[in-house]
């Protein structure tokens, strides 16, 4: 696993890698002039099509299909890069724009021109000041070296990027719900179809590329899109950069070839569990995606197909790692709890049953726990996403009700015995246990919600 | 304009008003603005925001009331957000909230009354791999166990710094990180709102 693409000149050179001088001398913005000087648009999205990359945000979908998808005619175009990160378990994003934000614009530039974009926007997280500034400084570096603005290089071509900061809002990393935000309004969802590239940005055609898929644009045009599709399976092309988390011995932001086995992210790279404690579980691919075991998926291989095959996805390239000592019903309560502080509220599948799984696995862990909560908590679930399977069917605008099933189903399909036993009744009939939260409050179901 | 913010914020808000193609869309960035002069995200804040934009008000605080880091509500001098998201949860961060709690000697969501310091639980705040996390006014600390958490309120309200920097928080408070942060960001955060240039909340100081 020595194939580096991204991460190459941070690890070489971690005291300026982010810095204009730093990324010229090692070779920055030399494909940006290629293209510029000797390829056709229509080339550069043959080599992007060709690479066979996929989307790195979390859905996977091909980026030179979504780029195929713009309507010849209809112009402005626009570009947006989402930045807004927020999947839990997720920080990869924010190395790039942090470490190597140079290497991100001289894709978006690439990108724009491969689009005839003129105006491209990069939405990051609200959260995140400080890999927007070191955005902001490298696309004012790019703008006074002639990289950015009217007449790039001699070339004609002209672009603008507009850094866009969030507000606190998981949702807005949904495509459509980015764009209503950019737009000033409330992050909320929009149905498609129209998809974003027919009618997106102020109605017009725009396409939505995570930071990472657009940060490996560079690479793919300067070394050709075959180059890039030869690395790794071929429908998990080029390489990731997952992020490692939880109990992990040596967490942090990984840059691997696809076909590897868990076995191997996990013990190899990751360093194995802390303590050396017992592997319980992990989450694949960011909060929203179901749960692994280990004796049924340590040694299945770490691909996009492979891993939806085995009922789950890799989406944000986030491992969560829960050892023997983890609290099933905490971890899921965590889970689930983010989903229903993040849920925008449009749907009532997703507003009310978000909070209602939130609230009973509250109080199981408050120790109020009934027997029939598992039934209630499954029951629930199946009304968010009817037949609770993966990829989930949708009740819903998004996927953000549906992925909070995942935990929930997750749990009872491999530690229901864990659960059962903390919703049994004391066997002396006494008071109930202390449960993890410490506190007293009771719901009882039936009762109207606040959101 | 709005004639009673300062030139600085008057600058970038008419930067910000010709930097989208449609003026809508600079409502989340002038919220910032106006939030950084009004000390929270007031009525009034809100009512300029519209002005501004041509939105009406209503409008504004539709935009303002969907998103957690607009705060209608005052703030104190250093927002204290602990990220209580899985992989935080995971590596202990209910016991990093608590002790900050009580260090601060309020509750989660509270502001302590001489106005210096609020503390909130926050989702994911995207340093999972330098869990457990703590942000204050958005700059980032990793890896923060609770005795080095207490330390940290304390320091806020004894050194009471004017700039809050992450790198110099990280080596004080600070261990595991999520990667290596590289070299020293020279920026820092001057008001309990995200330290973006375009914003207002940016100190450039040479260190």
């Amino acid at each position: 696993m020595t194939t580096s693409i991204l991460l190459d000149r941070m690890v070489a050179h971690p005291s300026d890698s982010h810095t204009l001088a730093r990324y010229v001398d090692t070779g920055g913005y030399e494909t940006l002039k290629k293209a510029l000087n000797s390829m056709k648009p229509e080339e550069i999205t043959a080599e992007v099509k060709a690479s066979n990359i996929r989307g790195r945000g979390g859905a996977s979908f091909p980026t030179g299909v979504k780029w195929g998808f713009l309507p010849p005619d209809t112009r402005p175009r626009y570009l947006v890069v989402n930045g807004d990160e927020s999947e839990p378990g997720t920080f990869k994003d924010r190395m790039l724009l942090e470490r190597d934000p140079h290497q991100l614009v001289e894709g978006i530039i690439i990108s724009a021109y491969a689009l005839d974009v003129h105006h491209a926007f990069v939405y990051i997280r609200g959260e995140y000041p400080k890999p927007a500034r070191r955005l902001q400084r490298a696309i004012d570096e790019a703008y006074e070296a002639g990289y950015l603005g009217g007449d790039i290089l001699g070339s004609g071509f002209d672009l603008d990027v507009t850094v866009h900061l969030g507000g606190g809002a998981y949702i807005c990393g949904e495509e459509t719900a980015l764009l209503s935000s950019l737009e000033g309004r409330r992050g909320e969802p929009r149905i498609k179809p129209p998809f974003p590239a027919v009618e997106g940005l102020y109605a017009k055609p725009t396409i939505v590329n995570n930071v990472e898929t657009i940060s490996n644009i560079p690479w793919i045009v300067a070394n050709g899109g075959a180059k890039y599709a030869a690395i790794g399976p071929e429908t998990s092309s080029g390489t990731r950069v997952m992020s490692l988390s939880g109990h992990v011995k040596n967490p942090g932001d990984y840059e691997v070839v696809a076909g590897l086995s868990w076995k191997e992210l996990i013990y190899d790279i990751g360093g194995g569990i802390r303590d050396d404690n017992k592997l319980k579980a992990w989450v694949p691919g960011g909060a929203s995606a179901p749960w692994f075991v280990p004796d049924e998926h340590l040694n299945t291989p770490v691909t996009i197909d492979d891993i939806a095959k085995n009922g789950s996805m890799i989406g944000s390239g986030a491992v969560i790692v829960m050892d023997e000592t983890t609290n099933v019903v905490g971890a899921a309560h965590r889970l689930v709890r983010f989903f229903s502080h993040e849920s925008c509220g449009q749907c009532t599948p997703c507003r009310e049953g978000t909070t209602w799984l939130e609230r009973i696995l509250a109080r199981i862990l408050d120790g109020y726990g009934r027997p029939e909560d598992i039934g209630l908590l499954l029951d629930v679930c199946d009304n968010i996403s009817p037949g609770l399977a993966w990829p989930p069917a949708m009740t819903t605008i998004c996927p953000l009700g549906p992925s909070a099933t995942a935990p929930v189903v997750s749990m009872m399909k491999y530690f229901r015995d864990e659960v059962e036993a903390m919703v049994s009744p004391p066997p002396s009939g006494g008071d109930v246990a202390g449960g993890d939260r410490g506190g007293e409050v009771q719901f009882e179901a039936g009762g109207t919600s606040n959101v | 304009m709005i004639s009673h913010w300062s030139h600085d914020s008057q600058v970038k808000a008419n930067e910000l008003l010709e930097t989208y193609p449609e003026k809508r869309s600079a409502v989340m960035p002038l919220l910032y603005i106006a939030a950084l002069e009004h000390g929270h995200v007031t009525e009034d804040a809100m009512r300029e925001v519209a002005e501004l934009t041509g939105l009406t008000a209503a409008q504004v605080q539709a935009v303002a009331s969907f998103y957690t880091m607009y705060k209608r509500e005052p703030v104190g001098k250093y927002l204290v957000s602990v990220c209580t998201s899985i992989s935080c949860y995971l590596r202990g961060a209910d016991d990093v909230l608590a002790a900050i709690e009580d260090e601060a000697g309020i509750l989660d969501g509270e502001t302590t009354p001489d106005g210096k310091i609020s503390v909130e639980h926050v989702e994911c705040s995207g340093a999972c791999g330098g869990a457990p996390a703590v942000s204050v006014n958005w700059e980032l600390v990793e890896g923060v166990e609770p005795d080095k958490a207490r330390e940290l309120i304390k320091w806020l309200r004894e050194a009471d710094p004017e700039v809050v920097f992450g790198d110099e928080m990280q080596l004080l408070f600070g261990g595991q990180q999520s990667f290596d942060w590289g070299s020293k960001e020279t920026e820092g955060a001057i008001a309990p709102l995200p330290a973006f240039g375009p914003y207002g909340t940016v100190k450039e100081e040479s260190r």
